[in-house]
């Protein structure tokens, strides 16, 4: 098998075998799952059994259909933040280099300032003032991840500018928004790509612990956060209930991590397209 | 020197002063103000109009911030909206507790971070240093409350050694404090110690490829005289920023850690007064986490500055 030119190593592997599953149960979920997210088909915290592979969750629910809802949501939101994160950051980044002067200078202290609060903090105290929904989650993670795309976006930008191709084009007058599309963007494509898989390691598991400390997507929505909190109680009974859904996060952060790590590799031994860039 | 110091100092107080004002700013952007939030749907224009005079509300956001930061720099952060109480009371004791859960990981943290990860880059590319690649990737990968729960399991559960509810109180002794917290402590021992072992590792694996190292080498210098004398005194500066970035990191861990254990501390009060959405406390446990935060890094700075005689002359 091989990808981009390169034949993945096994842990690469993995990885992409992993992503792979995980996104085919996002987008497939509802006609996978046996039963409905929000029926309840046996005890509390049932063991395991044929028609309940991994059992019951805390007020009698399927395991297994929750854990396969919830892929939807987590990934789902994850992915809707670093999209919106992105969209952000390279556009305020891009033009900050290519503009440069009090534009770069006021976007950049602004950055400076958000950076020097713990985005944790950060998130719980605009939760705290406008109550928690979904949207509310996305935008306020988007906001403060974009902080993080702006600083790439704009290193790269800033080395990008001052090359003759982008000095031609400027003085072929092309606006602005031309220069960041059509010269900017594309040489800036491969390290973005993989600061994207970073980035949506990272806003997953923001999401997943704002959730796990109930204050991020609410009932009766499921979602790996915060079935974990759910089915918290059941380890003093010495359950593993709750492990499902963390094991089902920590395995999607792994396998984009060692995808991430390959592809990293791939850029810093350039080899035929890369070299050119 | 000192003048260079005193510079950094002045910038983390001044970044301090604009982070106390994002945060204002933060929990004054909510459309209607605190007052109708809180009072939802009973409030009558009478009743508000009396809750806005009482939190002080009827006067203009500018006053509003300097009477707060006044009252901060007094120790005085204002009133509980959910259950009226001063908030320094509630505030003060956790804030120790957190300290001590944060400096107890830490003490077993750093050295072990920092020596695993100098261990690492000099046994590079063979298997002890391939095998804690891939360990650490899949601990930092991880969310902390999985590795609290896997804990939880091995150490309370499967062998009960140590309580899975780190309930301490005040008149506990040292000793059992450190007991009850330890498989708090532990778990963000595991996720610090594998960060900061591979930021060090690679810090010092760019010293270890300089050209001056592979002079060292190249006179002949043993490997042992060349890392202690050559490359370590180089690396410093860059072990005590990711020391600090850990330490920082260590204070926000914290927060998911506490609930996980149900440890009283600023983290557990915070998530709490953001759920009940009591905006005065939110605001005064950011402050002390945002604070704590912008300390660490400053310290940092000038310690770096202090290691590396490069950095004392500015540019």
């Amino acid at each position: 098998m091989t990808l981009f030119g390169h034949r993945p190593p096994l842990f690469a592997q993995i990885g992409l075998a992993i992503v792979v599953i995980n996104l085919l149960v996002a987008i497939f979920g509802p006609w996978l799952a046996p039963y409905d997210q929000s029926q309840s088909v046996g005890d509390t915290w049932a063991p395991s059994s044929a028609h309940m592979l991994l059992g019951a969750d805390q007020i009698g629910r399927d395991m297994l259909t929750r854990l396969i809802y919830g892929a939807r949501m987590t990934i789902g939101i994850a992915a809707a933040t670093t999209a919106l994160s992105f969209l952000i950051g390279i556009t305020l980044g891009f033009t900050a280099a290519v503009v440069g002067k009090w534009v770069d200078v006021a976007l950049s202290r602004v950055v400076d300032i958000m950076l020097s609060i713990p985005q944790l903090i950060f998130a719980l105290i605009i939760l705290g003032v406008f109550g928690s929904s979904i949207p509310v989650l996305i935008i306020t993670i988007a906001v403060l991840d974009s902080t993080r795309v702006f600083r790439l976006a704009r290193a790269l930008g800033m080395n990008l500018t001052v090359l003759e191709f982008v000095e031609a084009a400027r003085l072929r007058g092309e606006g602005l928004w031309w220069v960041i599309r059509r010269e900017i963007l594309p040489n800036a494509a491969a390290p973005l790509i993989s600061e994207f898989g970073l980035r949506f390691c990272f806003n997953f598991l923001f999401v997943a612990a704002l959730s796990f400390l109930g204050i991020g997507v609410q009932p009766p929505y499921a979602d790996w956060g915060g079935m974990v909190r759910d089915n918290a109680p059941a380890i003093n009974f010495g359950l593993y209930a709750p492990l499902y859904p963390a094991l089902a996060i920590a395995a999607l952060t792994v396998g984009v991590n060692l995808v991430v790590d390959w592809l990293l590799s791939i850029d810093a031994r350039p080899s035929g397209a890369q070299a050119e860039m | 020197m000192p003048r260079l110091i005193a510079t950094r100092a002045a910038l983390g107080v001044l970044t301090l002063l604009a982070v106390s004002a994002v945060i204002f700013i933060c929990t004054q952007i909510l459309p209607g103000d605190v007052a109708s939030a809180v009072l939802g749907q009973q409030a009558t224009p009478e009743s508000l109009q009396v809750f806005r005079q009482e939190l002080g509300l009827d006067k203009p956001a500018y006053i509003r911030y300097f009477s707060w930061l006044f009252g901060v720099l007094h120790g005085d952060f204002g009133i509980a909206l959910t259950n009226q109480r001063n908030i320094i009371e509630e505030l003060w004791p956790r804030f120790l507790n957190t300290l001590f859960l944060a400096s107890y990981a830490a003490v077993l943290a750093v050295p072990l971070g920092v020596g695993l990860g100098i261990l690492s880059a000099l046994r590079e590319g063979k298997f002890s240093d391939r095998f804690s690649n891939i360990v650490t990737l899949i601990a930092i990968s991880v969310p902390e409350f999985f590795v609290g729960y896997i804990l939880i399991i091995l150490f309370a559960i499967d062998f009960p050694w140590f309580p899975s509810l780190a309930t301490v109180f005040e008149g506990m002794g040292v000793g059992e404090r450190l007991y009850v917290a330890t498989l708090p402590a532990l778990t963000l021992v595991l996720v610090v110690t594998a960060h900061m072992l591979r930021m060090t590792r690679s810090s010092v694996l760019s010293i270890m490829s300089t050209p001056y190292v592979e002079m060292a080498f190249l006179k002949g210098l043993t490997r042992s005289r060349v890392i202690g004398r050559h490359a370590l005194p180089n690396a410093a500066g860059p072990i005590i920023s990711v020391v600090a970035l850990d330490l920082a990191y260590l204070v926000v861990g914290v927060v998911v850690v506490e609930n996980v254990f149900v440890y009283p501390g600023v983290g557990q009060y915070m998530v709490d007064a953001v759920s009940k959405r009591d905006v005065p406390v939110v605001q005064a446990c950011g402050l002390v986490f945002a604070a704590v935060f912008v300390g660490l890094n400053t310290i940092a700075d000038i310690l770096s500055i202090i290691v590396n005689p490069r950095l004392r002359h500015p540019r």
